[in-house]
């Protein structure tokens, strides 16, 4: 009891300890998305499986001991799809993050610091982005660019710009009339150094969770729009393809939809946890 | 009126009635298992009918937590216990949740430390006064009404009819107070517990406040006062407390201990409160000179009472030349409802090289936007700043940038000036790189250099100022604005957030700097008694205007405009007793702003 007690005491292990405790699904969370990012970099670790072999002979087998999730119609082994369709999905996601997150910083630092009238333009322009579902904008953006991975990567990249934009100029508006801002000012730091130093870092923070959690909404627009076959063409291992072959099939042959479904689900689910983590964390560091 | 209750006879005898409460060796710890923490450790205390005690300590000391053990309510964590207790001379080491409840408000009236966030918000004043009233129905149902009315009237609150429908949010800081006041006073409680009721209010403000306790005093409530303030003490207390650590150093009649302190750290606090009489004098011990000791939590008190008072200072000669020149400068602000408050009207000053001027006033008298208005960091609406014979306030920025390592400035927190994410070698880093100091080991060397002359010590440079103590934050800030070198260092309410002995080593600190480097300061303040002890020359601003200006000495001793009079009369532990006449005579040179002069006269 004491020997927990003095243990907690010490400002690392509560702080670890403390993290874990506010987010129970924390570790778990953590073990699925090093599995995913695993597949994605070194898929043939976890399969001996290719995942484009076809085999008519072995079609449509239920999931057993050689195949774990069973076989789709033509004979391809799901699990090493899914496995290798953590590639495709990952980079759909992350791609349109980093797109959408460093578009939206810039456009927010450029509303928050920029003045009243960059300020007017550029919450304007979001506004009416905002109006549309992210979706829907996605499609929009794909429908003028055509289909295909980067650019289903860059059009749901470019739909989560108005998040990001917004939240780095309500912070940065904060943060500009931050006293450290203001003591930099009275030291003689000139303007761009203010803004690189002081400014872009300390509106970030809030960023980088909402980004995590937003790498999980992108995956899923990312296997809704591969699955509308506006990205990925078959025969590509990727998620949302997988749901799309397999849905004349769920009737009769339920693992082919339902572990590229589960693998989504999974991977948007422990991005999120570890975001409201990495959220709360931060929240007790500013405290 | 007051007179008679300072006097040793009268208080005597009120003693020898039966206490309201009495404590004896009361403990308080707090954790548990193998880390328990002692807050308060033996202490004893009783306040009789009509009494004033004041419990003084730095924070920390443990005062409010005794405070609290004393109604109950020292917290769920903390573990109380005590060789005796009794309240109305009942043991109330037995007393229940019940039993408590029938004490607090009926016997015992508490006024919480943070006024301005101890009222709900939701509630109107009225409903947080009749609270009490209608919880021991003190008075009939229908009665209730007119009661808290009269009860906010003696309050000091003017037009309670109004004021009653009105929620927190639209009184001032004062007002709430008051409020609160009245709110614990209501079920007329034997005894009022009122832990700093008096801090983070303005001067005139607090000496209402003092006013309203003493004449609830004079009709015999017992009255228990925590506060670091020693001028507020010596203004109301008939007995004094100091507390150290949770433990009682030294308790006594007031006019003793506060002119005679017997134990050496009651005289370290009492030699650490600034005031024009310790002008050019140190205020903490220190046997250096040149180097200010290391910083200590708990300043280890010199048993000789001669070591606290160090060498006399010599004002340095003012050249010619003034550095900051303000001429006729005015700021307005408009306002979220859309009115134009003009925060700053035909403010002037000059600054020479090594001269300290002091900006006097209460809060929301343009104090602050007049500093920032001389740093160049607001642009003034009309007249023009010049610094160094240059025109400041209409000058570019990528022209002025380069010249504002020249005027350096410090704020009351510190903290807030501070990049959250920085180390203290950063912070200092920046400020070096400023002034063209490369990366490296030569800025490394600079950085170490700078904490060395601040009392700070090179293992501070990895630190982040959220785990810096008040004093060594404020060293930190210090530093950094040292850091290039300036000519004019512009304090803003430096110390106002610090425990006395800290703002003793902070003020000291700045008085070497001036004397070493020549540095002019404006050194804004509300606390009269530090603007006092450190500058030659002070300005009284009122309502955004100068009112009156000119050497410290004269301005204090006898000041011409009617609003400085206001000033300096409502500063406590002056020789003016409530209910003392309105306009009183000219206090003698030299005291005026001594806390302690009314002791000396009374004997």
């Amino acid at each position: 009891m004491s020997a927990t007690a003095s243990l907690l005491a010490h400002p690392r292990v509560g702080r670890a300890a403390r993290a874990a405790r506010l987010r129970p699904g924390a570790v778990p969370a953590l073990v699925v998305v090093t599995c995913a990012v695993l597949a994605a970099l070194w898929p043939d670790l976890l399969t001996d499986h290719s995942p484009d072999t076809t085999a008519p002979a072995r079609a449509l087998r239920p999931p057993d001991t050689e195949h774990l999730f069973g076989t789709d119609q033509l004979g391809r082994d799901v699990y090493a799809r899914v496995v290798y369709g953590a590639r495709l999905s990952l980079e759909i996601g992350v791609g349109a993050t980093v797109i959408g997150s460093v578009v939206g910083t810039v456009i927010g630092l450029v509303a928050g610091l920029g003045g009243r009238a960059a300020d007017a333009v550029s919450m304007r322009a979001t506004d009416v982005l905002t109006a549309f579902p992210e979706l829907l904008l996605a499609l929009l953006v794909i429908t003028v660019t055509g289909p295909g991975t980067t650019n289903v990567l860059v059009s749901i990249g470019v739909a989560s710009v108005p998040g990001y934009a917004r939240l780095v100029r309500s912070r940065a508006l904060v943060v500009r009339r931050a006293d450290f801002v203001e003591a930099g000012v009275a030291l003689g730091v000139s303007r761009p150094a203010l803004v690189l130093r002081h400014i872009l870092p300390n509106t970030v923070g809030p960023l980088l969770v909402l980004a995590s959690i937003g790498t999980g909404t992108a995956v899923v627009s990312g296997a809704a729009l591969s699955y509308l076959g506006m990205g990925p063409r078959p025969p590509a291992a990727e998620w949302g393809v997988m749901l799309a072959d397999g849905q004349d099939f769920v009737q009769t042959a339920w693992w082919i939809t339902v572990f590229p479904g589960l693998a989504v689900a999974a991977v948007v689910m422990a991005v999120t946890v570890l975001g409201r983590t990495l959220r709360e964390r931060g929240t007790e560091a500013t405290r | 009126m007051t007179a008679p209750t300072r006097t040793e006879p009268a208080a005597t005898g009120r003693r020898a009635r039966t206490p309201l409460v009495e404590i004896a060796k009361l403990r308080v710890d707090f954790g548990t298992g193998g880390r328990r923490v002692r807050a308060v450790d033996a202490v004893d205390l009783s306040v009789a009918p009509g009494e004033c005690l004041a419990l003084v300590g730095e924070s920390g000391s443990g005062k409010s937590v005794t405070a609290r053990a004393l109604v109950g309510l020292a917290g769920p964590r903390a573990h109380v216990s005590c060789d005796r207790m009794l309240v109305d001379g009942r043991d109330a080491t037995r007393f229940d949740a019940r039993a408590w409840r029938g004490v607090r408000g009926r016997r015992i009236g508490f006024v919480l430390q943070d006024a301005l966030v101890s009222l709900d918000v939701l509630r109107t004043v009225g409903a947080e006064v009749a609270e009490p009233l209608r919880t021991h129905a003190v008075v009939p149902r229908g009665r209730v009404h007119t009661r808290v009315l009269d009860l906010l009237a003696d309050a000091g609150i003017p037009d309670p009819a109004r004021r009653v429908r009105q929620y927190p949010h639209q009184l001032s800081g004062g007002l709430r107070q008051r409020a609160l006041i009245a709110s614990a006073l209501a079920a007329e409680p034997a005894l009022l517990i009122a832990d700093e009721p008096t801090t983070a209010l303005d001067v005139t403000v607090q000496a209402q406040i003092l006013d309203l306790l003493a004449d609830k005093r004079a009709g015999g409530m017992g009255l228990l006062l925590i506060s670091h303030d020693l001028a507020v003490v010596s203004r109301v207390a008939d007995r004094v407390a100091v507390m150290r650590d949770g433990v009682i150093v030294e308790q006594g009649p007031a006019a003793r201990v506060l002119t005679q302190p017997e134990h050496p750290y009651t005289r370290l606090l009492l030699a650490a409160v600034p005031s024009g009489r310790t002008r050019g004098r140190r205020l903490s011990p220190g046997p250096d000179d040149t180097r200010p000791e290391e910083p200590t939590h708990t300043p280890r008190p010199g048993s000789d009472p001669t070591s606290v008072t160090g060498p006399r200072r010599t004002r340095p000669a003012h050249r010619d030349t003034p550095l900051v020149e303000a001429h006729a400068v005015g700021r307005s602000f408009t306002d979220a409802d859309g009115s134009v408050r003009d925060a700053v009207r035909e403010f002037a000053v000059t600054i020479h090289p090594g001269e300290a001027v002091g900006l006097v006033g209460e809060s929301g008298s343009g104090k602050t936007t007049a500093a920032r208005l001389l740093l160049g960091l607001v642009t003034p609406d009309t007249g023009t700043v010049r610094f160094d014979g240059r025109p400041w306030s209409t000058m570019p920025e990528r022209a002025r940038r380069p010249l504002r390592r020249r005027l350096q400035v410090i704020t009351q927190d510190p903290l807030g000036s501070f990049d959250p994410r920085w180390s203290v070698g950063r912070l200092l880093g920046e400020a070096l790189g400023t002034v063209g100091v490369r990366r490296g080991a030569a800025r490394r060397e600079r950085t170490v250099d700078l904490l060395l002359r601040v009392g700070l010590a090179a293992d501070h440079l990895g630190r982040r100022p959220a785990t810096l103590s008040g004093g060594q934050r404020q060293r930190v800030a210090i530093a950094r604005a040292l850091a290039t070198e300036p000519q004019v260092l512009v304090c803003d309410e430096p110390v106002s957030a610090l425990d006395v002995s800290v703002q003793a080593q902070v003020l000291d600190l700045l008085a070497d700097l001036r004397e070493s480097h020549g540095l002019a300061l404006l050194f804004i303040s509300h606390d009269l008694g530090v603007v006092h002890h450190v500058c030659d020359r002070v300005l009284v601003m009122h309502d955004g205007r100068v009112v009156e200006q000119g050497d410290v000495d004269r301005v204090f001793a006898d000041p011409e405009h009617a609003y400085t009079r206001t000033l300096l009369h409502a500063l406590p532990g002056r020789d003016l007793g409530p209910g003392a006449s309105p306009a009183p005579p000219p206090p003698p040179p030299g005291v005026a702003a001594d806390f302690l002069s009314f002791r000396r006269t009374d004997r």
